[in-house]
């Protein structure tokens, strides 16, 4: 039973097969302008290096930022109609007001408010409006929009008002494709609703892509189903990241993350990616990111999704080093032309990846051109290199307890043997730890809503909870044996008498199969 | 810097930062109020702001704030007039006109709504406010404690319903009964109240809190730009100590008398690497001990930043791991005279072992001058 992981990067497409948890092979091709032929290219690669034969391979997962890149780049995108179930409340704020023009363009801008919507304790706002719905799908209609985005106030506790209006202009827009916030975000109407609509106007994008996935998968012979890691380092199907794109959102660090815990066995350190340009610094925590604090704009537009904490600074393997006093590093790097420009590569540019090169740390290319700087010069910016990285790491970290430092990505030969006091461990494969993460990915089942502890207790109320995130996870393939909970945050809500209390849960567990 | 008349657009981000830094953790997140005064800018009404000094004596002011929970106002949002009808309810009811709105506590929410129901009604919002900082129940506002009724009040909800509440016994009253039918209305409402005299606002508020919001939240905006230190700038505005930097290393949140009650635990770092710090909150950040030792309470201000960017951190975002600067800021000694202490003082919190001990502070002096 072997298992194959795609990280499809700016730079590079990765590719690992995995057999248990033994790594077969790891590769690297260039990620290309259609994405698709660097993953044919990736896994042809993958496949020739091992004889696993085609027909034993049980799943490939797959990592990307195409989802991402299309937002913040504005292709791509789709016209969308935002619809908010809401009046008469929510009326002074319409959806998509504090999106920067140029996206809001992007997908046309066009959106409505309707009756709807619940009270916090689940009593309507207003009922709903089968006439103005209908009129309103009609509009949509006439305007050509078939990406439809259903947001109802408090319908984290309760759906049923957005399900019924998707029921109703349904049978206006059979084709139309519909979005329902209350499957995507958390409270945080705003939030929930951009995620919702660019979820939206992303869906045509991801029909093709998932599609042409499928397709890379078929030209070479693989059969088996496939999946793509979302932000949290867990597992969607096919058909889901369909329905559900933006969820892929920051996949690309949590998925560098998870593959340092996996090669080093390690649940609680610091991972430091270095790449070309920039480097990543996390925090794992129980074998998973630790989740950052605050709302999280993608492509200038705010969300609360749970994306991972990550500091990045520029510092990478072509950083830019002026030698001269004072000495300076970065920010300006020369990212994947360090081939043609670096000394080591006969080029005329002082790179990071020189100075380790110049002090015997590295093995490659040419280190005479560095070693005529003196041993005393490449030191001193050596050391300031360090403690750019030791700061870094201080800054993630979580606790005074010693956890060690994981050195993951191309440019990790930059990282010292100790950052600080803490020891710093250099996995096998460590350049490929993106697909090693996006191999080893689990499947999830969430819940975040509010629960009245006037008529039950605590325990209780996590006990439903819990439950209600293990059918999740297993109705989207997990294992039931394997489920675990990863995370539990209950907060009592300020001024509400009957105890009222906002759960979230999430549990993981292993792939089926 | 020039007396405040009007504020700006751009002011608007600035004052955002700074009302949720005075939130002492509490007050809600002043973003969607934001969003709400800049579509009326940009729809061309206008925020007037009147200095306390330039109030008439015979002007009539009332106090104005959203009431509910925090979780629903990002949840629900209002309606838009919610504020504007509580005025006009309260107006019907005294028989004549308002003249002035001011808020009941800048920090937080609440700093944004009396603004936006001043553009509406094109009257202006007074430079100044009832707490200068927040506080989680409406008699702890200085009008309240230094002998005003709160009543007649008036609350509105987004569906048009509209409540009196009017001769009640005492202020708790007040709280009590706007508290339940806050709750009637889906944990959101606008509410205005305590109809006061100018002489009476400039004897009792807590002045140029606009003011201070504003050039506090620009501080901090500059020192991001100029890549300077923006807890420092917090410190030298506010003529703040920093009490600590640290981790929180655990955090216990939970329910009391409907009110987020809890405390965080911090590991010192950097300076303070040897000191393990703790903070009381209820809604907002009650009491800081260091070694298990009191040393900051209310009514001074407690604030919690985010280390690196200088960014409030609101008693919802708290998570265990960050990295946090602790801050102490003098309150205004409007508040730290004996009958204020017996409303917002350390015992009207449930500490009737800690006496409250002003935290030094030049500001205060410098004001009276």
């Amino acid at each position: 039973m072997y298992r194959i992981g795609i990280d499809v990067g700016g730079t590079n497409t990765d590719a690992v097969i995995m057999q248990g948890d033994k790594i077969l092979a790891g590769v690297k091709s260039p990620t290309t302008e259609d994405v698709m032929s660097g993953v044919v290219d990736s896994l042809k690669k993958v496949l020739t290096e091992t004889d696993v034969k085609k027909s034993t391979v049980t799943a490939v997962m797959i990592g990307t930022t195409h989802f991402t890149n299309a937002v913040v780049e504005r292709r791509s995108l789709s016209l969308t109609a935002a619809v908010r179930l809401c009046l008469p409340a929510a009326q002074c704020l319409p959806p998509m007001v504090d999106w920067p023009e140029d996206i809001k363009q992007a997908i046309g801008g066009h959106y409505w408010m309707a009756d709807g919507g619940n009270e916090f304790d689940g009593r309507e706002i207003s009922s709903l409006n089968n006439n103005q719905l209908t009129n309103i799908a009609d509009e949509i209609g006439n305007l050509g929009i078939d990406s439809i985005a259903l947001c109802s106030v408090f319908s984290p506790v309760n759906d049923s008002m957005e399900k019924e209006a998707m029921a109703i202009m349904k049978k206006r827009l059979p084709k139309a494709n519909f979005t329902l916030s209350s499957e995507i975000g958390r409270l945080g109407i705003l939030e929930r609703e951009n995620a919702a609509i660019m979820n939206a106007s992303l869906r045509k994008l991801s029909s093709h892509t998932v599609g042409a996935f499928g397709e890379a998968l078929k030209s070479v012979g693989l059969t088996c189903p496939y999946y793509v890691t979302q932000n949290d380092g867990t597992l969607m199907s096919a058909k889901f990241v369909q329905e559900y794109p933006v969820l892929t959102f920051a996949s690309g660090p949590t998925n560098s993350m998870r593959g340092a815990s996996f090669l080093t066995g390690e649940k609680n350190a610091i991972v430091i990616d270095v790449g070309g340009t920039s480097t990543d610094v996390g925090a794992l925590v129980n074998g998973f990111p630790r989740p950052a604090s605050t709302s999280v704009d993608v492509g200038g537009v705010r969300t609360n999704f749970r994306m991972p904490d990550v500091y990045s600074i520029a510092l990478g393997g072509g950083t830019v080093i002026s030698s001269d006093d004072p000495i300076t590093i970065g920010p300006r790097s020369v990212g994947y032309r360090i081939h043609q420009d670096g000394l080591l590569f006969g080029g005329e540019t002082l790179t990071a990846t020189d100075v380790a090169v110049g002090l015997d740390i590295a093995n490659i290319g040419n280190p005479e051109p560095a070693k005529k700087l003196g041993v005393e010069k490449l030191q001193t910016i050596k050391s300031k290199i360090d403690e750019m990285i030791i700061n870094a790491a201080e800054r993630m970290r979580v606790s005074s307890d010693p956890i060690p430092v994981l050195a993951v990505g191309g440019g990790s030969i930059l990282i010292p043997d100790t950052v600080g006091e803490l020891p710093v461990v250099k996995p096998n494969h460590f350049a490929v730890a993106n697909a090693v993460g996006a191999a080893i990915g689990q499947i999830s089942g969430e819940v975040d809503r509010i629960f009245s502890l006037a008529s039950m207790s605590r325990e209780d109320a996590l006990e439903i909870a819990r439950k209600e995130a293990t059918q999740k996870a297993i109705a989207a393939g997990a294992k039931p044996d394997s489920i675990e909970m990863l995370d539990q945050e209950d907060v009592p809500l300020a001024y509400l008498p009957g105890n009222a209390t906002r759960i979230r849960l999430k549990v993981v567990g292993d792939l089926n199969g | 810097m020039g007396k405040l008349h009007e504020v700006s657009e751009t002011d608007l981000d600035a004052i955002e930062i700074g009302a949720a830094i005075l939130g002492t953790g509490g007050g809600g997140n002043p973003y969607i109020g934001k969003l709400r005064c800049r579509l009326q800018l940009q729809q061309g009404r206008r925020i007037k702001v009147i200095p306390i000094d330039e109030l008439s004596d015979d002007a009539l002011v009332v106090s104005l704030g959203g009431i509910g929970a925090p979780v629903v106002g990002v949840e629900k949002i209002e309606q838009g007039e919610e504020c504007l009808r509580a005025v006009r309810a309260l107006e019907d009811n005294l028989g004549c006109k308002v003249d002035a709105l001011i808020s009941s506590e800048i920090g937080g929410a609440n700093s944004m709504e009396p603004m936006l129901t001043a553009a509406q009604a094109a009257i202006p919002v007074v430079d100044g406010d009832g707490m200068g900082r927040a506080f989680p129940e409406m008699q702890m506002c200085t009008w309240s404690i230094y002998g005003h009724q709160s009543t007649p009040s008036a609350m509105a909800d987004e569906k048009g319903n509209i409540v009196i509440i009017k001769n009640t016994r005492d202020e708790v009253w007040v709280e009590t009964l706007a508290r339940a039918n806050v709750v009637a209305m889906g944990a959101a409402a606008g509410i205005a109240m305590a109809p006061m005299k100018g002489s009476y606002v400039k004897k009792v508020a807590i002045k140029n809190t606009i003011t201070q919001a504003l050039s506090l939240g620009n501080s901090v905006l500059k020192a991001q730009h100029n890549n300077t230190d923006p807890i420092a700038a917090v410190l030298t505005h506010e003529d703040g100590r920093l009490l600590m930097t640290g981790k929180i290393v655990d955090l216990e949140r939970h329910l009391k008398g409907g009110f987020a009650v809890g405390h965080i635990f911090l590991q010192g770092f950097g300076d303070f690497s040897n000191d393990k710090g703790q903070i009381d909150i209820q809604n907002e950040f009650l009491v800081f001990h260091r070694n298990n030792q009191v040393e900051i309470c209310v009514p001074d201000l407690i604030v919690v930043l985010d280390v690196d960017t200088g960014l409030p951190i609101t008693t919802e975002m708290l998570r265990y791991g960050q990295r946090v600067a602790v801050l102490a800021l003098p309150c205004d000694d409007l508040l730290r005279t004996p009958e204020a202490l017996k409303v917002v003082g350390p015992e009207a919190f449930g500490y009737p072992d800690i006496i409250f001990t002003p935290m030094p502070s030049s500001k205060n002096k410098k004001e009276k001058k």
